[in-house]
């Protein structure tokens, strides 16, 4: 695998990254997390075959076209197993997850939950616009009481779902939250989970305009809302503040919520791996083999 | 049994013994009895004797407690099944007296457990009963509980004199089965023994003793489907496995998750059978093909991320340990109800291949094929066993790992460019570079479910459609032009030809041997390639007034079983008729006959 190291490098600038033209409506908040996808990229100097862009489906898991990678289109719902089978078999790699409120806490939910506890070792961002986009204006698992879409449209009536609690409850080692409207908070929150080692879990308001337009008003200053980070003495890695902190009304914190040190599932399977190792390193794999068809003679 | 002429001469003061070719011996009980041990030590007994030998076993899908049995039979020639009707068996309770006694050959020997089996007075006559209290004299020499625990191993001793094995050999097979375990474990287990060995069976006349078999080239191994199965995933050189627990498909991921570790592998238990299938796909992508598997309602779940594959051309491994269906079924039962859902199960047009091993030697072979064909057509290769195969125990010779055994570590060679879909690829073929290839172009490919333009990007071009539906369906043809056509048993023209997959090939072999015997004009053939199918079938068909497509599987609304059904939709062949059951048991051979008789009356109208 180090066939690469002669490669003669230039630093990477956006339009060697810029792939597909996003299809994404005008004012679309996934624009910004695209735009500091390629600053993360570009401030980390990632090696760009080593870029590994893995989404589901919905109006934000278009994002691997329009990045030049190797990337995924999966299906629905899935795309965190599909990113663990990755991370699992090819440690190598960048690995970054994109997608949706639907996708993720939905039809993925179940998913969403094992990974948190599994804590594989990759980047999730979900662009949580709080409305089904892409098939024009359905209720989410995070549309809030009340939202008038073409399923509820007397108003929603299901109690929304809270992704930070959703995933402190969970097991994961790394929750934030973010807003596409402050980018240097984004950019901060995307570096400060990459460096995590484990699942790092990022929630991004991401405004849908199309659909629900001034849903995160009150989280940005611009528009009269107001932008609250995580206060400066929040312990991040105690439990039941974290938890308590994400329930506070809309719009809420903004920062890192929890953040512990556990070993990823990566980290536990090497350990396993490696006692086995120590038995079989200057082995064969056929002569692993022959030692299970011996004793079955 | 069957007799040979020789018979030895008759030692004073000991029963006669007789040389038999073969023996089928049922052992009933319940479940918690051990007496799939039993039946296991006998098979491995068997191969390590060159002998063949082959197993049925039927297990209750409850937790603990009800009927259970195990069938071995043990030949000096060729076995192909495991025997339609016992010649001993041998009945720990009385529900299994008389539940199996009706499974016994005319005067058949029944060794009962007089402490628990009351035999029928009626039935003396017909049957050889022999009892011993099995029960009483376990506790006697062993101690132990009112559970009687122990008492497989006495039986295992009766069984050892009876048929004159070798007991050296089987205590030094009990003795590794205890390995590792407290000592006085094996010391029990081998005093349990040596008290059924020692027991005298007064009422017995005559012994029986294998002939000599034939000496083989090749040392044998005995084992189940799955086994075979799980190390011939791991001989394709697969290193990543995801999977839900379900029988009985559990079996393959339990040993895929013990083993892979030694290679430097992993094996992923999923909080469900789609992450299981999607994580097995990620791998896959990663760069080398990875493997998933279930029974039952988890193929169906997993139905939606194979159809991801196929449009994204990635390979994958999916082992389908088939059971009775629709919905929970009956899961330790054997059926072949899933051809229908790994052909065609997906939305949309999405081809596959599916592959179904014959025989439990062939689980490991298949394994391999199935991993180069993943690769070569960059598409999901689905293996359809079922629970007969994954169950049963046979011997077969030890394959040769060495040659067999293969590196397929992903090739991440920089790239000057790369189309993952280029349309003008020779028969449609294409293969993705794996992530962490290097392309100078500075044009990275994507793995999509979209329809997608020869980049992966998305297309909604009609003749896009149309072209790319082409390239995956090509590919297949042309896979169906390289595959060997299946071989004829029996001679290639006749009146009848029998065809089968998976676990039924045993039965049709036998059965055209006796059909042959009685002068009747049989042959078969077992169709591994079910999807695509090896060109040039029909000049198979050609040979024959007849084609019996025998399943395990319902004949449908129209009247046809599931691979009955394909052949029909391809050959539009009238002579092709199906003979199909849904008992949830394997074929036996005289039902085989039986069914062919009728069907030939049938059409004779």
């Amino acid at each position: 695998m180090s066939a690469t190291a002669e490669i003669t490098r230039e630093p990477l600038k956006k339009k060697d990254l810029a792939a597909d033209h996003p299809t994404w409506c005008p004012g679309c908040g996934d624009f910004s997390v695209l735009a500091l996808y390629f600053k993360l990229i570009q401030n980390r100097g990632i090696h760009q075959e080593k870029i590994a862009t893995v989404a589901g489906i919905g109006c934000s898991s278009r994002f691997p076209y329009f990045v030049q990678s190797h990337g995924v289109h999966f299906i629905h719902g899935r795309a965190l197993p599909f990113a663990t089978g990755v991370a699992m078999s090819r440690p190598d790699l960048d690995l970054f997850v994109f997608g949706g409120d639907g996708d993720a806490f939905s039809i993925g939910g179940n998913h969403f939950t094992h990974c948190s506890r599994k804590n594989i070792n990759l980047t999730y961002v979900v662009m949580d616009n709080s409305v089904y986009g892409l098939t024009k204006k359905q209720t989410s698992p995070t549309s809030p009481i009340g939202f008038k879409s073409k399923t509820d449209m007397w108003g929603a009536v299901d109690q929304p779902i809270n992704p930070i609690k959703q995933a402190i409850f969970a097991g994961a080692t790394f929750v934030a939250r973010t807003t596409h409207t402050n980018p240097k908070h984004l950019l901060s929150m995307m570096e400060a989970a990459m460096d995590h080692n484990g699942f790092g879990f990022i929630e991004c308001l991401s405004e849908c305009t199309e659909f629900y337009n001034g849903a995160f008003d009150a989280s940005n200053p611009r528009k009269g809302g107001e932008f609250l980070e995580v206060p400066e003495d929040h312990d991040p890695t105690n439990e039941t503040e974290a938890y308590d902190l994400a329930g506070q009304p809309f719009p809420g914190h903004f920062g890192i919520f929890y953040q512990v040190d556990r070993p990823s599932k990566q980290d536990r399977e090497k350990t396993i791996n490696a006692k086995f190792l120590e038995k079989t390193r200057d082995l064969e794999p056929h002569q692993i083999l022959q030692q299970n068809f011996d004793k079955m003679k | 049994m069957s007799d040979s002429s020789a018979t030895e001469e008759v030692v004073s003061d000991s029963p006669k013994v007789s040389k038999v070719t073969e023996a089928v011996i049922r052992i009933a009980g319940n479940s918690q009895d051990g007496i799939q041990s039993i039946g296991g030590f006998l098979a491995q007994l068997a191969g390590r004797s060159e002998q063949e030998v082959m197993t049925f076993m039927t297990i209750p899908a409850t937790i603990s407690g009800g009927p259970s049995i195990f069938q071995v039979r043990i030949g000096s020639g060729e076995v192909l099944t495991s025997g339609d009707d016992a010649d001993v068996l041998m009945p720990f309770y009385q529900h299994s007296y008389e539940n199996h006694i009706g499974f016994l050959k005319e005067g058949g020997i029944v060794l009962y457990d007089s402490s628990h089996v009351e035999p029928d007075p009626e039935l003396l006559k017909k049957y050889r009963h022999i009892g011993c209290p099995i029960s009483e004299l376990t506790v006697e020499a062993i101690g132990g509980t009112a559970k009687d625990k122990g008492k497989n191993i006495f039986a295992l001793g009766l069984v050892a004199r009876m048929f004159d094995l070798d007991a050296a050999k089987l205590e030094g097979l009990v003795a590794e089965r205890f390995k590792g375990k407290a000592s006085s474990i094996t010391t029990t287990a081998l005093t349990a023994f040596h008290a059924g060995y020692g027991y005298p069976l007064t009422t017995l006349e005559e012994i029986y003793a294998f002939e000599e078999p034939k000496a083989r080239d090749t040392e044998q191994v005995v084992c189940n489907g799955n086994d075979a199965l799980g190390y011939g995933i791991l001989a394709a050189g697969v290193r990543f496995g995801a999977g839900y627990p379900i029988t009985p498909w559990s079996d393959i991921m339990e040993l895929l998750r013990r083993e892979l570790p030694k290679y430097d592998g992993i094996f992923v238990q999923c909080e469900d059978e789609i992450a299981a299938v999607s994580m097995a796909i990620g791998a896959g992508w990663g760069g080398r093909v990875a493997v998933t598997g279930s029974s039952g309602p988890g193929i169906s779940l997993k139905g939606e991320a194979i159809g991801w594959a196929v449009m994204a051309e990635i390979p994958l491994i999916v082992i389908d340990v088939q059971r009775g269906g629709p919905s929970t079924g009956m899961p330790t039962n054997v059926e072949q109800s899933d051809l229908n859902i790994a052909v065609f199960g997906g939305h949309g047009d999405s081809p596959r291949v599916v592959i179904a091993p014959s025989s439990v030697e062939d689980c490991f072979y298949t394994a391999i094929e199935a991993v180069n064909l993943a690769r070569e057509y960059s598409t999901p290769v689905i293996i359809l066993s079922d629970q007969a195969i994954a169950t049963r125990i046979e011997a077969f010779a030890m394959p040769k790992l060495q040659e067999l055994c293969q590196d397929i570590s992903p090739d991440l060679t920089p790239r000057e460019d790369h189309k993952p879909y280029d349309l003008s690829a020779p028969d449609g073929i294409t293969h993705h570079a794996p992530p962490g290839t290097y392309i100078k172009s500075g044009k990275y490919p994507i793995a999509t479910g979209l329809e997608h333009d020869e980049m992966g990007h998305p297309s909604g071009s009609p003749k896009m459609h149309q072209d790319m539906s082409a390239k995956r369906r090509s590919k297949l043809q042309a896979l169906s032009r390289k595959l060997p056509l299946p071989e004829v048993f029996g001679p290639e023209e006749g009146n009848v030809l029998l065809i089968g997959w998976g676990s039924t090939q045993g039965s049709l072999r036998e059965a055209t041997e006796q059909a042959r015997k009685a002068g009747d004009s049989i042959s078969c053939i077992t169709m591994r390639h079910i999807h695509p199918m090896p060109e040039g079938l029909e000049n198979i068909f050609d040979g024959f007034n007849h084609v019996f497509v025998v399943e395990n599987n319902d004949e449908g609304l129209y009247g046809y079983g599931q691979l009955c059904g394909l052949m029909r939709a391809k050959f539009a062949n009238p002579k092709i008729v199906g003979i199909n059951k849904t008992d949830g048991l394997t074929w036996r051979v005289k039902d085989v006959l039986a069914r062919v008789q009728t069907k030939l009356e049938e059409l004779k109208g």
